[in-house]
């Protein structure tokens, strides 16, 4: 600690470089907060999926539905233990842009299905009692201000009621929520009881869009989707089984690779940073060759001298990143609450704030240990006599 | 007086554009303990390269240099470092004071190498800046205050760890004769009255004369001795 008003003294000799050079870290480590979080928000499907859950569609499109009848089928299949199913709603509230996933399921299936969602014991209950009851994702509800109790008037731009209307309303009777921040974003749907739905749509009675099997042994992933596609082959609703990770991916980069962007966006963000501040680092040391002889001269051995400029260039990344995600913590808040919900939440988590921490010690490695070893090789002497 | 500082057959050869040059050709010297010597001469005559010699910021090519009975030229660079903080007080021409720093901190330098505390840092260094006479002074930044204050600050920080031996390179070259007068008056006292062992580089007779001997180097070697 002794050294620090030293090295302080060092890295601030001169303020406004070093001002410059601190904003220009801060906002490589703010970005990286903010592209971090949209990678996560992107990947929160594949990342939260279960290894012992399968997803099963119709085998040559998403959007072709299967028989609700292909469930005790798949039930029979060794190594399955438990099967739900879902059905696309195609919502609209309001109005076109208040657009939100809603599912048809079979309440206590799906609920069993997704253990990671969390919903009062009497709220699921009540959803598997009510035939027009719904439930919604807590986002969901915050954004729109709905109240358990409350009639919920959702459009369908697929499934008509059987009188020919597309309005359908259901009863608000519970609120999804999840403790896992990456996967909040997966609650924000609604779920709608199939019973009611079934029943009083116009068409597609007795069809489902995909179905979802829990698994006994993830190890069997592929075996066991091999196994219910094989039941339905050669029939007019053959299937497409695979492990719901690999379903999620596909799905997201449907989209695009955020990853791969948002890699190629930070490399380039902080290769710039390393050369800029490289430079800086560098420039300060060759300015100061005479005080770090004088240091050396003054009983300072070389490894405390290397340690002194080392520590400079880790103070510096330290600030600047710290400072950085720091902001980018206190703004995702707010860019969640201007997204009103339509994207799934924004966070930065351990993982981010460890890559961070990987990141700032590698640049400082990288920036400082040229200069720190410069400032080690100097012969007291020479630098003394300006040699 | 017993000899603090042993020199015996030194030399000191550097390698300059492939050629090598010998600057000390078997220097031996004693300097007794509480001694304040000046060494003169003309530019290259090696002055400069037997000061860094004896406060072991170099080592010799050949030859011995023992201090208080310590073999500094057997010493490697972590140990010389070491022996450099605990022993010697360095004062240069050029003052070398760190511009970032106050007076304060400047003197406290040297003392971040001990365990002292921070209280107890400040204390030494305030009364070594009191002996010098910038005790008002302490929180100046160097370009605050004029080059003999500047010096008075750097010989409070050679003071400070209270080492046994004051190696002074030209420590008046940049001051004006008043000035320079002040400092040595003031390293004279420090060699007088707290027995402090001095070795001052020169080339201004005026100044030496304020040394109890004066050593003349001429092309590497020592001319016979003269005593003030």
């Amino acid at each position: 600690m002794k050294y620090v008003p030293l090295v302080l003294a060092g890295l601030f000799r001169r303020k406004t470089r070093t001002v410059l050079t601190l904003l220009s870290v801060l906002v490589a480590f703010l970005l990286l907060g903010l592209l971090q979080a949209v990678k996560v928000a992107f990947d929160s499907g594949a990342d939260s999926a279960d290894a012992k859950r399968l997803l099963t569609t119709a085998r040559y499109s998403i959007i072709e539905p299967l028989p609700i009848a292909h469930l005790r089928q798949i039930e029979r299949v060794r190594g399955v233990v438990g099967v739900a199913y879902a059905d696309w709603f195609g919502a609209r509230y309001q109005n076109e842009s208040n657009a939100f996933p809603v599912f048809a399921v079979e309440p206590a299936r799906y609920l069993d299905m997704y253990p990671e969602f969390t919903i009062a014991a009497e709220q699921r209950a009540a959803f598997a009692r009510t035939r027009t009851g719904a439930v919604a994702g807590q986002r969901l509800v915050d954004r729109f201000g709905w109240k358990i109790g409350q009639k919920l008037p959702i459009m369908s731009e697929i499934h008509p009621k059987t009188d020919g209307d597309m309005n359908w309303e259901f009863d608000l009777v519970g609120i999804l929520d999840a403790d896992d921040p990456a996967v909040r974003g997966n609650t924000d749907v609604v779920l709608i009881n199939v019973a009611y739905f079934d029943e009083a749509r116009l068409t597609g009675k007795g069809k489902t869009g995909w179905f979802i099997e829990r698994i006994a042994d993830s190890g069997r992933a592929r075996a066991i989707s091999a196994d219910i596609d094989a039941r339905f082959a050669n029939s007019p609703d053959e299937t497409k089984t695979q492990p719901e990770k690999e379903f999620a991916v596909g799905f997201a980069k449907q989209i695009g690779d955020m990853g791969l962007l948002v890699t190629r966006i930070l490399t380039a963000v902080f290769f710039t940073i390393l050369i800029l501040t490289g430079n800086t680092m560098a420039q300060s040391i060759r300015e100061r060759v005479p005080e770090l002889a004088v240091l050396k001269t003054l009983g300072f051995s070389d490894g405390q001298v290397t340690a002194l400029v080392l520590a400079e260039a880790g103070l510096l990344l330290a600030l600047g990143g710290g400072l950085g995600m720091t902001i980018a913590v206190l703004f995702l808040p707010f860019l969640n609450a201007a997204t009103g919900g339509r994207f799934p939440p924004l966070f930065v988590g351990l993982d981010t704030w460890l890559l961070a921490g990987t990141v700032a010690g590698a640049l400082a490695l990288a920036i400082g240990l040229p200069p720190a070893l410069r400032a080690r090789r100097l012969r007291i002497v020479d630098a003394l006599a300006g040699r | 007086m017993s000899a603090l500082v042993e020199i015996r057959g030194v030399t000191k050869t550097y390698r300059r554009g492939g050629e090598k040059v010998e600057v000390l050709h078997g220097v031996d010297l004693d300097i007794p303990r509480g001694d304040f010597v000046a060494l003169m001469g003309p530019s290259g005559s090696g002055k400069t390269t037997l000061l860094n010699l004896i406060g072991g910021l170099d080592t010799p090519t050949s030859g011995s240099i023992a201090v208080d009975g310590r073999r500094i030229d057997q010493l490697g660079s972590g140990e010389l470092s070491r022996w450099r903080a605990e022993n010697v007080g360095f004062v240069f021409q050029s003052y070398n004071l760190l511009p970032v720093l106050s007076a304060q901190k400047n003197v406290e330098l040297p003392l971040l190498l001990t365990h002292l505390s921070a209280a107890e840092r400040r204390r030494h260094a305030t009364l070594a800046l009191r002996l010098v006479g910038l005790e008002d002074r302490a929180r100046h930044k160097p370009k605050e205050l004029s080059g003999g204050q500047e010096q008075r600050v750097a010989i409070a920080r050679a003071l400070v760890s209270d080492p046994t031996l004051l190696v002074c390179d030209e420590p008046t070259g940049d001051l004006d004769r008043a000035t320079a007068d002040a400092i040595l008056t003031l390293l004279q006292m420090l060699n007088r009255d707290h027995g402090k062992t001095l070795v001052m580089v020169t080339h201004d007779p005026k100044a030496a004369e304020y040394a109890r001997r004066r050593l003349h180097l001429d092309k590497g070697t020592l001319a016979p001795q003269e005593d003030a």
